[in-house]
């Protein structure tokens, strides 16, 4: 079994978790959010991860180097609200070692 | 008023099986969906997805699943309200429910089963500051009747399918169509793209990118758009136009379902799993994702065994006391509601010289 990994989230309401997730299990971020129950049920993941909605925005505070944005990605996140500079769709960053130490912030519910 | 044994509101896979397993015990089904087609998420977000843990479907697109459904239930004839969302919910004295849409479009049924998903689908609507003021004045977040932009100017915001879907029919319709996105690219099917593409060459399709409306226009009701456009340089102008349609797809939301008194635990509703998925609310139960219990798997296939349990104990709501006696499909055939009968071919029984 490989060791977890720690990522930090800040929620919807801004409160900051550090919490461990699997990097064995082909989890992403956005997986990883609702397995911790960081974000109402319903209100995240709503196409189960398939980059089809942009319900788990979130804001990469760390310069951790992450996965290449695939062109269904950047295309939902030019449909999306409250995008910056920074956003991604939580469910196309796969929980990897090389993600230890992930900082990231959920964008607005939209 | 519209009569039925069950009434399901929510027309996804759960909700569509019901209509077969209801059909079994010969009753009858009306179903309501907010959205315009049946068939849910499987139809409206991902259609085109394959889907591999339906029971004996190795691979199975989401857009097949519903027409499937559809097909399997077609002989139990089942009645839809769509496009419209169910909004309240009346008891009645002798037990049955009165449930009316936002259209006011009403249903009586002694059972209710609560199939809806995720909730039902409202429009995303963009981050401009004074839209709201010019809702039903002008904005459009869904397009219900294209008619009334027969000779008009309308602005289409967005960059997926159904922008530029609707900016291709209303091409024809309407007497200007610009059509706004933030990036040069779109996402959709490639006929849709090309169309635009050859559209936007006739001249018949104006064109807007990368750029984005950050303002409405108007005084009770719209006359333009305040857009930005990026560029070597950003700048600011207006477009004249009397609609503006935004096309930022569509999110769930429980809504007003979640007014409804019943027990509502992490947006979803809890029902006893240990009988018959019936809610606190005796009559009403809940099926699929829209429910909770402990255990609880939001999965299509889950959706369906909770429907046939569900629907045995609709059974016995409406046919109280009544003996019942599971049959199998193989040995008992399926009688339509239509007059139709599916059934085994029977063995042959012939000597063998």
């Amino acid at each position: 079994m490989q060791e977890d990994i720690k990522v930090t989230i800040i929620d919807r309401d801004g409160v900051s978790h550090t919490i461990d997730a699997p990097t064995d299990m082909a989890m992403n971020l956005m997986e990883v959010v609702r397995a911790y129950e960081l974000a109402p049920e319903g209100t995240i993941g709503i196409c189960g991860g398939m980059a089809m909605c942009a319900s788990c925005q979130c804001y990469v505070n760390s310069n951790h180097k992450l996965p290449e944005m695939q062109d269904d990605e950047e295309a939902m996140l030019y449909e999306a609200f409250y995008v910056k500079d920074n956003s991604r769709l939580g469910c196309q960053i796969q929980m990897t070692p090389e993600m230890d130490g992930l900082e990231v912030e959920l964008a607005p519910e939209s | 008023m519209i009569s039925t044994d069950i009434l399901i509101i929510g027309a996804g896979p759960t909700g569509l099986f019901t209509v077969f397993e209801a059909g079994l015990l010969k009753l009858k089904c009306h179903l309501i969906d907010a959205l315009p087609q049946p068939g849910g998420q499987c139809s409206e977000i991902y259609p085109k997805k394959p889907i591999y843990d339906i029971p004996a479907y190795p691979e199975i697109l989401a857009g097949d699943l519903t027409d499937k459904l559809l097909e399997q239930c077609k002989q139990f004839e089942p009645g839809f309200t769509l496009g419209e969302r169910a909004e309240t919910i009346e008891r009645q004295e002798d037990g049955t429910f009165i449930v009316t849409t936002n259209k006011g479009t009403k249903h009586q049924a002694p059972v209710v089963a609560i199939a809806g998903g995720l909730g039902s689908f409202e429009p995303r609507k963009p981050l401009i500051p004074n839209i709201a003021d010019f809702e039903d004045k002008g904005v459009e977040y869904i397009i219900k009747d294209p008619e009334i932009y027969r000779d008009k100017k309308v602005v289409i915001a967005g960059g997926g399918d159904s922008a530029l879907d609707w900016s291709i029919f209303l091409a024809d319709v309407a007497k200007e169509v610009t059509l706004i996105h933030r990036r040069n690219e779109f996402r959709g099917h490639l006929d849709s793209v090309e169309k635009v593409q050859e559209l936007k060459n006739l001249g018949k399709i104006s064109l807007v990118t990368p750029a984005e409306v950050i303002g409405i226009i108007g005084n009770g009701h719209v006359n333009g758009v305040a857009v930005k456009q990026s560029g070597e340089e950003d700048k600011e102008f207006n477009i004249e136009c009397d609609h503006f349609i935004p096309l930022f797809g569509l999110s769930p939301k429980l809504g007003p379902i979640a007014n409804w008194g019943l027990e509502i635990e992490k947006n979803a509703i809890k029902v006893n799993n240990a009988l018959d998925y019936q809610t606190n609310i005796p009559g009403v139960f809940a099926i699929g994702d829209v429910n909770t219990y402990p255990g609880k798997l939001k999965l299509i296939l889950c959706g369906f065994h909770e429907a046939t349990l569900m629907c045995q104990a609709a059974y016995q709501i409406i046919n109280p006391g009544k003996k019942y006696v599971l049959k199998y499909t193989t040995v008992s055939g399926v009688d339509g509601f239509d007059g139709t009968r599916k059934e085994a071919p029977k063995a042959v029984v012939k000597k063998i010289n």
